[in-house]
This record gives C-alpha cells, structure tokens and sequence, in this order.
C-alpha cells in the first residue's frame, strides 16, 4: 500500500477542523483502513484530547524531527482501533521546530505501510498551514456556512491553486437545516456556488459532536447521530465510493418534529 | 449599518455581501483603484472613438474560481454624426 496524504485546513479558527481529522480517521479505521493522524497545530495540540488518548503521549512530532526518538515511537495506537495512530504535536513555542521538508520526509516514511495519513492543519496561513499542506497529496478545507468563515475558506483556496496543490474539497461543517430553511443562513449551494470547488461533504450542527469530544470518543462511533453519519459518508468519498448527499432537511430533529405535529408528513 | 431587528432575510444579504468581497479579494483590486482604472479605460478610449463617459460600465464578475473584468462601453449615436 502507498497512503494518501490528506490535510484538513480552513483559514478561519475553530470551524471543526480537529473534529473532522478524528471523525474520518475514525470512520476509515472502521472500514478496516490503516489510518496516522498528525496534529499539525504546533503550541495547541488538541487532537490528543479529542480522540481521547492524551494519557498515552510519550513523544511527539518534535522529538521525532529531533531525533529524540523514532517515528514508530511517537506513533500512539488508538484505544479501539488498533490501525490507527496519532502523532502528537508538541506544546513548545518554538513555531520553526518543524519545517515542510521535516513533513515531507515523516509522510514519505509513512506511506509504503499506511493507507491514509491525515494532517490535521493550524488555522490561519502562516507557518504552521504552510507545514501543514507541504506533503498534501489532497487538500479538505473546512468552513461554516458564515461570512467570515467562508471568506477565509476563499484564500486559502486561491493559495493552493497559486502553490499548485490542486483544487482542494469542501467540507461545510455545522450547518443548521432549519436555519437554511428560514432563509437566515447560508445553504450549501450558496457556499458552494461562492467557493467554486467540489464538494465532499455537508455536516449538520449536532450536539453530540461536543458530547463525542468530552468523552475523548469520535461521532461516528454513535450510529445515531447525523453528523457522525455525515463524517462516515465522507471517509467513504475518500475512498472513492459515491454516497449520495444526505438530505439533511427531511430529518432535522426539531423542525421535522414540528411537521409530523403539524400533520404536514 | 442595517437594522438588526429588520424582518428580512440574512442569508441573501450574506450572500450578495461576500460576492463582492471574494471579488475583491481575489483580485487584489479595491473599488477606489477600479474606479481610477475606469477613468483611465475612459481616457485611453476617447482618443480613438466618441463614447459617452457616463454610461461606461466596468464591473469585475466571478465566473466559478475565476474572475472577469467586463466593461460596457455604450459609444456615442453614429447615426448623427453621418447626417449631420
Ligand atoms: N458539526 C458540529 N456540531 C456541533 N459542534 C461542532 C461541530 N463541529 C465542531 N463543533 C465544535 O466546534 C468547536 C471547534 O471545533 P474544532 O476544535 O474541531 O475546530 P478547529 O477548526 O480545529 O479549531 P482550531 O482552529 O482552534 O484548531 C468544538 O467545540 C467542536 O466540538
Ligand atoms: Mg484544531
């Protein structure tokens, strides 16, 4: 096997990006891929606490480049999945500890005996983002159907096609059915038609993403929830199945409430 | 700055705002220095055919990720200058 690099960056802070790298790592383990996550956000990692496996870091990403020990070592085995692994970043303040060419070399290692290696990206586009996309064999960008978050998402779409890393994905997180529907948010369409790039994926807003992250226990694990279901059909597009959008109207929880009340389905 | 209680819809208004904005981004252009590029487009013009300099139009219009400058030039009746 020869992995594909994926890395999962927005621009904007705090649009989901850690929550979609632990979702579909934890959704292609399910489908019997062998996954390494990398938490790229060097001085903030959270993806450690995410996926619940803060209590078993030993290295991290520096002490790889450092020398201080081998890249097997600083590999954590997931509590479930024992095909899939996170490289922790390292909470040091020195921003130049790991360079492009240091996340080159670490994927190249990785790749003859992993399936997919997702990198989870810092927001902005500094440093960190620059690391970040170097060994990106595909790009996702996250973003929120929100002004700003959309606006973000537009240059760092134009800085990959100038860097020619190929036209990047879309993933627009924390999208509420019902919002759209009263014409007081953004729709998928708009986003999309505004971005100009393919489409990948749409996640509802759900609480239980933030349920999932205070146990240290992914979405997708939970069969009933619709983001979950959302971040499972994306890790199946990654791996080249076509899964049909989910129609994120008919189901959503309130609103759908409201008309089988109202006797309107 | 619009009402914030106003009964209208936000998700159109979000929309027509950030077209214009991405334009702009993507361009590097800011609407002080189109409209300086339009005088000069007006200027240049002028020098080979008659047109009339306010009803130019130039407008910068996204086309998927890719932007166009399209301008409308109406040019001045023909038409009078041969019967006259
Ligand atoms: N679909 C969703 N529904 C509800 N909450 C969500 C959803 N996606 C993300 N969140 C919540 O949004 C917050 C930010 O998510 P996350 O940490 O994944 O963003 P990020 O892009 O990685 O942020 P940063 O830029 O700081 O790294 C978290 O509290 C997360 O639980
Ligand atoms: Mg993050």
């Amino acid at each position: 096997m020869t992995a594909q690099v994926i890395t999962v960056t927005s621009g904007k802070g705090g649009v989901g990006k850690t929550t979609a790298v632990a979702n579909l790592a934890a959704a292609l383990a399910m489908d019997g891929r062998k996954v390494v996550c990398i938490d790229g956000d060097i001085g903030l990692r959270n993806l450690d606490v995410v996926m619940g496996l803060e209590n078993r870091i030993v290295y991290d990403i520096v002490d790889v480049i450092e020398g201080r020990c081998k890249l097997r070592q600083a590999m954590i085995r997931d509590k479930h999945y024992p095909e899939m692994y996170l490289i922790p970043a390292a909470q040091t303040r020195d921003k130049n500890a790991v360079s492009p060419s240091d996340m080159i070399r670490i994927c190249n290692d990785l790749r003859p005996d992993t399936d997919f290696v997702i990198i989870d990206s810092p927001a902005g586009i500094e440093r960190g983002f620059r690391n970040a996309i170097a060994a990106a064999d595909r790009v996702l960008v996250v973003t929120n159907p929100e002004v700003s978050a959309v606006r973000d998402a537009d240059r760092v779409v134009g800085i990959l096609e100038a860097e020619e890393k190929g036209s990047p994905a879309l993933i627009i997180n924390r999208l509420n059915p019902m919002l759209v529907k009263n014409n007081d948010m953004l729709s998928a369409e708009d986003v999309l038609d505004l971005l100009g790039i393919q489409l990948i994926g749409v996640v509802p807003e759900d609480e239980s993403v933030i349920i999932g992250s205070n146990r240290g226990a992914p979405v997708v694990t939970d069969p009933k929830s619709r983001a979950g279901m959302a971040f499972r059909n994306i890790a199946k597009r990654m791996q080249g199945q076509d899964v049909p959008f989910m129609d994120l109207d008919s189901q959503s929880g309130l609103w759908s409430a409201i008309q089988r009340l109202a006797g309107r389905k | 700055m619009m009402n914030f209680f106003s009964r209208k819809k936000s998700a159109p208004s979000a929309k027509e705002r950030l077209q214009l904005v991405l334009v702009h981004d993507r361009t590097d252009l800011t609407s002080a220095q189109l409209e300086s590029l339009k005088d000069d487009l007006i200027k240049a013009i002028s020098q080979y055919i008659e047109i009339d300099p306010d009803a130019v139009r130039i407008e910068l219009e996204r086309d998927g990720r890719s932007q166009r400058l399209v301008a409308d030039i109406p040019l001045r009746s023909a038409a009078r200058h041969r019967s006259g």
